[in-house]
């Protein structure tokens, strides 16, 4: 099942871009997800893995994941290694006037259990999708607030400069 | 049973018992290998949508269990024969931790050696309840998960699903011990209500011999679909759609807690009543039988 949702933040490219880089952030914006764990030594860029839970229905489903895609600032894209099959990506571009379209896109599949794993699959994609749009809708929170927060660091250093 | 099989004597009653005797005999061995990750994965879809829209099934803090090293899970045992809290705890176990991760559990003789289903339990992980198998599996770095309270306390009344009942049962202890892993309690609530238990029947069992043949300490009586009165429930039941919920509760380092060599009366005392206060927590949040 493959699903696409995607937002407008008033933010650049780049605030966003480092917003999704550090994995420290994503418990703080990611809707359902219980654990979001820096799996090896390294903590982001190609190659970099993390342990990932969310909770869809009566299991927190998820797995081992590894970045496969890093391209600054632009995509970032992963694929599971165990547990539930999926992928996902940031697509993140600049639309002008200060704004950045950011879109998420997920798929996920049921491995085998024949009819079960098409009805799962199914059965899944309203709560997945309910939980990607609150995910974007956090991340805009998120990401709106650091470029406020920059623009009036910006400001300060430009006039302590000027004093 | 099948070493009592094996010892018939000979003619052609004999060669049939020791046949049966050496095909159960055989199911019983607890083989590690015979655990099947990706069945598991296969049979993954079908326990989430049983445990999501049937059960609306809940499992808190999976977290407890430690990711890295084995361990010995202690649950209360529900539901009759169709214990179908264990099937939920599976599911989220395997989710949590990936298909990947050994996990074993013990099940009764009876369960393991039936034809099919059987076949499927050790499949899933599942070996007949010895303290040999669960000292191979936790040797081999898997969880472990036990029943102490057995067809004792999965037969208890309806109106007692919210007790903590091991009858008195001590061995997990010794068995933690033994293998030098923490205990990790999980407690469930709703499995009671997946049938209307009348009663455990164990003067009928004693009547009957069953705990001498059969290792069952009783032969309950229940009301269950689609048998109306059901007894013994060795066929299984449709389960009613109770809420299940579990509660992992934070490991029990028994060693470190109490001692190298601790009183197991001690032990018991608190693991039972750590389970009962959470069982307790939640009864208290349910608020009809079966909805939950």
């Amino acid at each position: 099942m493959r699903l696409n949702e995607s937002t407008r933040v008033a933010a650049s490219p780049d605030t966003v871009w480092h917003y999704l880089a550090d994995p420290e952030n994503y418990l703080r914006f990611m809707s359902g997800i219980t654990h979001w764990e820096v799996a090896g030594e390294k903590p982001n860029g190609l190659g970099a893995r993390y342990r990932i839970l969310v909770r869809v229905g009566a299991a927190e489903v998820g797995g081992l994941v590894e970045m496969v895609e890093w391209h600054e600032p632009f995509d970032i894209a992963w694929h599971s290694v165990t547990g539930v099959d999926q992928r996902g990506r940031w697509r993140i571009r600049e639309q002008g006037g200060g704004k950045t379209r950011i879109e998420y896109r997920f798929a996920f599949g049921v491995v085998g259990g024949g009819i079960a794993g098409l009805i799962t699959e199914v059965a899944a994609t309203l709560p997945v999708r309910r939980q990607m749009r609150t995910t974007l809708r956090q991340l805009k929170h998120q990401v709106e607030h650091e470029q406020r927060r920059l623009e009036v660091e910006r400001r300060r250093a430009h006039h302590s400069e000027a004093v | 049973m099948y070493q009592e099989l094996r010892e018939e004597p000979s003619g052609l009653r004999g060669r049939l018992a020791r046949f049966v005797g050496d095909r159960v005999g055989r199911r019983l061995e607890a083989r590690l290998e015979d655990r099947d990750p990706d069945y598991l994965r296969e049979a993954l879809p079908w326990l989430w949508l049983l445990s999501t829209f049937y059960f609306r099934a809940e499992v808190r803090d999976l977290g407890n269990v430690p990711a890295d090293r084995p361990v010995l899970l202690v649950g209360n045992h529900s539901g009759g024969n169709m214990i179908v809290d264990t099937f939920v705890f599976s599911l989220a176990f395997s989710t949590f931790f990936g298909v990947e991760r050994p996990f074993h559990q013990l099940a009764h003789n009876l369960a393991i050696a039936w034809p099919v289903a059987g076949g499927l339990l050790r499949k899933g992980g599942t070996m007949s309840a010895s303290h040999e198998h669960a000292e191979k599996a936790l040797e081999a770095g898997a969880p472990v998960l036990v029943y102490p309270g057995g067809d004792w306390e999965t037969h208890r009344p309806s109106w007692e699903g919210d007790k903590i009942d091991f009858a008195g049962r001590k061995g997990f202890i010794r068995l933690a011990l033994d293998a030098g892993v923490p205990i990790v309690p999980v407690v469930a609530i709703g499995g009671q209500e997946t049938a209307l238990f009348l009663s455990r029947g164990a003067g009928l069992a004693r009547a009957l011999r069953l705990d001498r043949m059969l290792r069952l300490k009783v032969l309950p009586v229940s009301i269950a679909l689609p048998w109306g009165i059901n007894v013994g429930d060795f066929a299984g039941h449709f389960p009613l759609p109770s809420k299940i919920t579990i509660e992992v509760l934070p490991p029990i380092d028994v060693e470190r807690e109490f001692g190298p060599d601790p009183d197991p009366d001690e032990v018991y005392e608190h693991v039972t009543a750590l389970m009962q206060d959470a069982l307790d927590g939640l009864a208290a949040e349910r608020r009809f039988p079966v909805i939950g």
